[in-house]
């Protein structure tokens, strides 16, 4: 018979109390999520209730002090820039990957995977500073006024490439060795090892990480704000300056008050759940590669 | 010249299963070479693993590999595929003629000598694709157009090593799915439908539960005559079992080397060298 009370679960033995504590940890990680979740939810509801979910997608126009709360234009440029940062950060990614592990040279191989965290780990708001001083001025050139939904797409792009990377270097490494032996005694070549055998194996680690860089770029606040121009209307075009719904909270939280306010948890949460529900498809993704 | 010790094992082992038109041939072996070996050393990072090995193996003949580990028998085999291309620092010295080609010879395509010399490793090693793709892609890899060639040529290939019957009807599943038995099986018909003349084996039944063993055993028994086979072994029984030729290989001055080659029988029953009779007899090893 299994029992199922707390302390059979950590038994009073140095495991036991290593167990206890990765599992408070784990718990307090988990309880504090909610907790977050519950306050943005708790500070929504005002303007759930009042103004209602309809009206913040039927609405045309975002003018929160007079009565009209459309998300839709900032929902639609939020999933605008994701979509185009992933169009060209998951292709580069992926091959990023593949060239480390595949075709670099040995010297290479190190100095390049540092090259790779580097740019992981390097500051959006960095990346937002040299897109509003070099990227944004280059494509004024082009079209002005330059701050625009294609340069959010372009720094957003090179910000998740170290992501969509990673994760399939990850992937890419858990192909078992074997795969690779079984692929050159049968006289595969290396692409064709690579094309029909070792990416389709890692095909849904891989699909994680894009998914999870998706979710990366959906949330980013900082370099969106910075460079997309920040003007709420549809993105009809590359050029236009648009406003994703990171920055519209970023903006005016700081002066919001009554239904306004709450209507900027409103699209909080929306986020959050997009977020929440990229995450679990790139998590499923991976449990079900590992089936 | 006397052949394995157990030539009628072939027609027990083709009961137990379906033989393929593929494997439509010649039943016995002939003692004629088709893999001439001259003056082999291998090393791997300046360390010795194999030196001076002649050895000819014979067309349709099952030849096994005995010897204690470390000795260089795997080294051996997968030096006549070439697979030793593929480990950084390894170096071979000395000549290896398939067919009659020296197969580090400048012209010789890799590519194709691994189509003739088929190889099947002591783990499993199905792609984690599904079964029909597993045997599919090979064949298209090697310019196989026809669908209708392919599918015939799984189908044989299947049949050959006794797996049809068992997944001819969930051919689109994951090949992971098969039992380890099925996958080994599975690893020789996608070694077969490339249909080599040479299939290389490095203890293909060692990682496999008893039953599935003996069912694997049985087919290599039913490709002598029609595949010259090569196989690493650990397990002499076995080797005498399936195997017409024996070459036996110890460590010897720290590298592995071949000490006594000879038909089956007489390696096993009356060895020519000291340390093959301790090692049959079990006495070292």
């Amino acid at each position: 018979m299994t029992s199922l009370r707390i302390s059979s679960l950590f038994p009073r033995t140095p495991d036991g109390y290593i167990a206890f504590g990765l599992g408070a940890a784990a718990c307090l990680a988990s309880g504090i999520l909610l907790l977050i979740l519950i306050f943005v939810f708790g500070e929504a509801w005002p303007a759930l209730r009042t103004i209602g979910v309809v009206r913040f997608l039927s609405d045309g126009a975002w003018y929160p002090t007079d009565g009209a709360f459309g998300l839709v234009p900032m929902l639609a440029a939020s999933f605008a820039l994701a979509a185009g940062a992933l169009t060209i950060a998951a292709p580069v990614g992926v091959a990023v990957a593949i060239f480390r592990l595949h075709y670099a040279p040995g010297w290479m191989k190190a100095p390049y995977r540092g090259l790779v965290l580097l740019l992981a780990g390097t500051p959006s708001v960095v990346l937002g500073l040299w897109g509003l001083m070099v990227l944004v001025p280059l494509i004024a050139r082009i079209e002005p006024p330059g701050a625009s939904l294609i340069a959010g797409i372009l720094v957003l792009a090179l910000m998740i490439v170290p992501t969509v990377a990673i994760a399939s270097e990850a992937a890419l490494e858990s192909v078992p060795r074997s795969c690779w032996s079984a692929a050159n005694a049968l006289g595969l070549g290396r692409e064709a090892a690579l094309l029909n055998v070792v990416l389709p194996a890692a095909r849904e680690g891989i699909a994680g990480g894009i998914l999870l860089a998706g979710a990366r770029a959906l949330g980013e606040t900082m370099v969106v704000l910075m460079i997309t121009g920040n003007i709420v209307q549809m993105p009809d075009g590359l050029f236009t300056p648009v406003r994703a719904l990171t920055s519209n909270i970023a903006l005016e939280m700081a002066y919001a008050t009554g239904d306004h306010r709450a209507s900027l948890f409103v699209s909080g949460l929306a986020l959050t759940l997009l977020v929440f529900l990229l995450s679990f498809a790139a998590g499923t993704g991976r449990r079900r590669r590992h089936a | 010249m006397t052949l394995g010790p157990k030539d009628e094992a072939a027609g027990e082992g083709a009961a137990g299963y379906t033989v393929g038109p593929m494997l439509a041939g010649p039943e016995c072996c002939t003692p004629e070479p088709v893999i001439g070996v001259r003056g082999l050393a291998v090393s791997y990072a300046g360390v010795p693993a194999l030196k001076h090995v002649d050895l000819d193996i014979y067309k349709g003949c099952v030849t096994a590999l005995i010897g204690p580990s470390g000795c260089g028998k795997s080294t051996f085999l997968s030096s006549l595929n070439r697979l030793t291309d593929l480990v950084a620092g390894c170096r071979v010295a000395g000549r290896i003629e398939v067919d009659g080609v020296d197969i580090h010879g400048p012209d010789v395509d890799v590519q194709a000598l691994r189509r003739k010399v088929g190889m099947i490793f002591q783990k499993p090693n199905p792609f984690p694709l599904s079964i029909h793709r597993n045997l599919d892609m090979p064949l298209r890899e090697h310019g196989v157009r026809s669908r209708d060639e392919r599918e015939s040529r799984i189908r044989a290939a299947l049949s050959d090593v006794g797996l049809w019957e068992e997944v001819a009807d969930r051919l689109d599943e994951p090949a992971l799915s098969l039992s380890g038995g099925q996958q080994q099986r599975l690893c020789i018909a996608r070694a077969l439908v490339l249909q080599p003349s040479i299939l290389l084996m490095d203890e293909p039944c060692s990682a496999l539960d008893p039953l599935s063993a003996e069912t694997v055993e049985k087919m290599i028994v039913g490709l002598r005559g029609r595949y010259t086979v090569v196989v690493v072994t650990h397990n002499l029984a076995q080797a005498r079992r399936i195997a017409n030729f024996a070459a036996f290989f110890w460590v010897r001055d720290r590298a592995g080397a071949l000490i006594e080659f000879d038909t089956c029988q007489r390696l096993f029953e009356a060895p020519a060298h000291d340390l093959t009779a301790a090692y049959v007899t079990g006495r070292s090893g």
